[in-house]
């Protein structure tokens, strides 16, 4: 799909990826082939699942923050493919930090749906333990998370350095790292910063942009006026650029990547092309800003539909399992659903244990002053509050 | 005289601005075709075109470093930041060059550049789209601060900041976007760097600004019906702070609360507190109270309210002002 693309750009030649057509019929690619070859009919299966849960999972986040039991919702419609055929590929071992739309990528690392509504709920700005999942927090500041990637993948090089150096015998799969985040946040300066570091410390990263073509209502010419995967070059790394909205390209994609930085060649940037079709958020109106038309052409290029198409027609698969899916996905959407109407605020005076990782005086000082303050709303209450406040002022 | 809320008198302020001046010009990110995530510069690309009202790419050290560098090209950018917690990657821009060229050069250069930041809690949001960060700014010498609470100072605010020829941030009070007020578009209410008693009172004294005046003064109204005549100064700059009206108000009143949304801890309020008693220390019946966040992170929204001051935090404070 061609996007608006910036007057002055001077032509990309970086080819673009695809081994699903847009029909969902196997168009050959001689780099990335390979690397899917080995793909079963049982494994595009529960990718067609991770996928349509998350969409059904992203359809219940807006109808509860439409009744008032999220305070914000970001949708993930369209970039499904991008996100799960990104993430399948990793091993448990590899560090994910994603940016605050990645809802699918969470779920296929095993998050419970609820437990990323959490933050949304409005009731913690995080929501669940990175180290489980090997799933860092959302970030909101766009780009922030970037340069942690990398410095979390210095790490694991210099770990491996050390075990080699003690005569420890290398592991079969080192750890890989992915950052994750927007063609918006591309333009920060953070992420150039992040790219040298990676670069000059052939840092095992993979970042992947899902290029989704807005940022809010800014379209993608503002931000670049060349693919962002040819940036790549610059830094001395590669960069591709692949169909985001093909799930087997987006795999394949990784793949290769994964299998470069294992191999200690350092970064690589995979730009996934796709397209953000809900609102930038519950709070946002695309109407303002874009055109339907545009939306009705990638409507057509819709990654579930692309897989489904693939499934019928290349593997056989019948309707009885779309349609087992579906009521599955329900099922996950409704526990999710209750789950989230279950959830209780936090307690305020929890969170002055929570600021430091050691004690700090003045925390714990004013943590005495709220709870003093709160007992003077208590309806039992007698005590005079000028009396017990006013010195110590 | 016109009703208009506060955004919407922000709008009438900016535009005015450009029609007065050719080089006045607005920068940043989805503030044209979307005229703003609060809709605040709605209408205006339109009206003024793409080249005044510049939708730009996703990087506000490119924003502010850039405006900086048309300013010295002879223009007057006004950047918007999308909220206060996404200031930071401009941090350096604005402390390190902008607000700190014109001494360096001597007085040679001036970079007259306007950076609305639509600041402050109590929204229901998610993080970083709540915060109240402008004593950093108020430490850093060379950069003036503006807080309006109402749509009169909005709309002359936006245009007085715009005129001066030192940066000026304006500290805009976003849950009160939709506050609605009179403007008079005629006369200017004069020198927006001076504090306003908004309210006259004899036995204490509320300083306020942005999104806690109307706090304070539903504070003043209440004490009122105790029978306590509580005077009110919505604080307008908070740099330079006009310390005249607030110590003249002090020594009248004896009692002052300074309550701001921002925490306590190195916060404005202690600032205040230290130049009033040092100025006034004989006419003070109690020590000077500041109501404020506390020394924590901005919580989740399901909590944020126990953490922002609101009418019972101040009049809790003025109770104990009156207790010495
Ligand atoms: C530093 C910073 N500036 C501004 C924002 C406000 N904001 C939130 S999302 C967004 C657009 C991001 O676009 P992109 O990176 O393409 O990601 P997408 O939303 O399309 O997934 C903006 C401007 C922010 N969160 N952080
Ligand atoms: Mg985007």
């Amino acid at each position: 799909m061609a996007s608006r693309t910036h007057a002055g750009a001077v032509p990309s030649t970086l080819p673009r990826h695809q081994i699903l057509d847009e029909q969902g019929a196997i168009a050959d690619d001689p780099l990335l082939s390979p690397y899917v070859a080995d793909v079963t009919v049982e494994q595009l299966q529960h990718l067609y699942r991770s996928m349509t849960a998350a969409r059904r999972v992203d359809e219940e986040g807006t109808s509860l923050q439409r009744q008032g039991q999220l305070v914000l919702w970001v949708p993930l419609r369209g970039q499904e493919a991008a996100q799960v055929g990104s993430v399948w590929p990793t091993l448990p071992t590899d560090r994910i930090f994603p940016s605050y739309r990645e809802h699918a990528v969470a779920f296929e690392r095993g998050l419970a749906p609820s437990d990323l509504m959490r933050l949304f709920r409005g009731i913690t700005a995080g929501g669940w333990d990175p180290e489980e999942h090997n799933l860092n927090l959302y970030t909101m500041v766009l780009a922030s998370q970037v340069p942690h990637a990398v410095g979390y993948a210095m790490g694991t090089a210099l770990d491996r350095k050390a075990a080699q150096d003690a005569g420890t015998p290398p592991e079969t799969d080192p750890e890989a790292v992915i950052a994750y985040f927007g063609d918006g946040a591309s333009t920060e300066g953070e992420i150039h910063e992040s790219m040298v570091f990676a670069a000059s410390y052939d840092a095992p990263v993979l970042f992947f942009i899902q290029n989704n073509q807005w940022a809010i209502s800014v379209p993608f010419a503002t931000q670049s006026r060349v693919p962002l995967a040819t940036r790549a070059a610059g830094y001395g790394f590669e960069g591709l650029r692949v169909d985001g909205n093909d799930i087997l390209g987006v795999v394949a994609a990784t793949r290769y990547a994964l299998e470069k930085i294992r191999a200690g060649e350092g970064p690589v940037l995979i730009e996934a092309e796709t397209y953000r079709m809900g609102a930038h958020t519950t709070a946002d109106d695309p109407t303002k800003y874009r055109e339907r038309d545009e939306e009705e052409q990638w409507g057509h290029l819709d990654p579930v539909d692309r897989l489904r198409a693939h499934l019928r027609d290349a593997h056989g698969v019948e309707d009885e399992f779309f349609e087992t899916v579906a009521r599955e996905n329900d099922e996950i959407a409704q526990r999710m659903r209750a789950d989230v109407l279950a959830m209780t605020p936090p307690r305020f005076e929890d969170s002055f244990a929570k600021a430091y990782a050691e004690q700090h005086s003045l925390v714990d000082a004013e943590r005495a002053e709220y709870l003093d303050y709160q007992v003077g709303f208590a309806p039992q209450d007698e005590m005079d509050t000028h009396d017990t406040r006013g010195a110590g002022a | 005289m016109t009703q208009l809320t506060v955004a919407k008198a922000i709008n009438a302020g900016l535009a005015r601005a450009m029609e007065e001046n050719p080089k006045v010009m607005l920068m940043g990110e989805d503030i044209g075709s979307l005229g703003g995530v609060y809709r605040v510069t709605e209408g205006l690309k339109s009206r003024f075109g793409a080249h005044r009202v510049l939708d730009t790419p996703l990087g506000e050290a490119g924003i502010v470093g850039t405006a900086v560098g048309l300013a010295e090209r002879g223009y007057r950018p006004v950047c918007e930041i999308q909220f206060d917690g996404f200031t930071f990657p401009a941090f350096n821009q604005i402390t390190t060059q902008l607000a700190k060229i014109h001494a360096r050069s001597d007085g040679q250069l001036t970079v007259p550049v306007t950076i609305r930041i639509p600041y402050g809690g109590v929204i229901g949001s998610v993080e970083h789209h709540s915060e109240s960060p402008e004593a950093l700014f108020a430490h850093t010498a060379g950069l003036r601060l503006l807080a309006p609470s109402n749509a009169q100072d909005a709309y002359w605010m936006s245009q007085q900041a715009i005129a001066c020829d030192d940066p000026v941030i304006i500290f805009e009070p976003k849950r009160r976007y939709w506050l609605k007020g009179e403007v008079d578009e005629k006369t200017s209410p004069g020198d927006p760097f001076k504090a306003s008693v908004i309210r006259e009172g004899e036995e204490a004294t509320i300083v306020a600004w942005g999104p806690l005046v109307p706090v304070a003064l539903a504070a003043a109204e209440a004490a009122r019906e105790d029978g306590r005549n509580v005077e009110v100064i919505d604080l307008r700059s908070l740099s330079p702070i006009d310390f005249d009206t607030v110590t003249a108000s002090v020594r009248k009143t004896g009692r002052l609360v300074i309550a701001h949304e921002a925490p306590t801890f190195g916060g404005l309020g202690g600032e205040i507190a230290a130049r009033v008693t040092e100025r006034a220390f004989y006419s003070l019946e109690a020590p000077v109270l500041r109501v404020g966040a506390y020394h924590l992170p901005y919580p989740p929204a399901a909590v944020e309210e126990n953490y922002v001051p609101d009418l019972d935090r101040v009049l809790e404070a003025l109770d104990r002002s009156f207790a010495y």
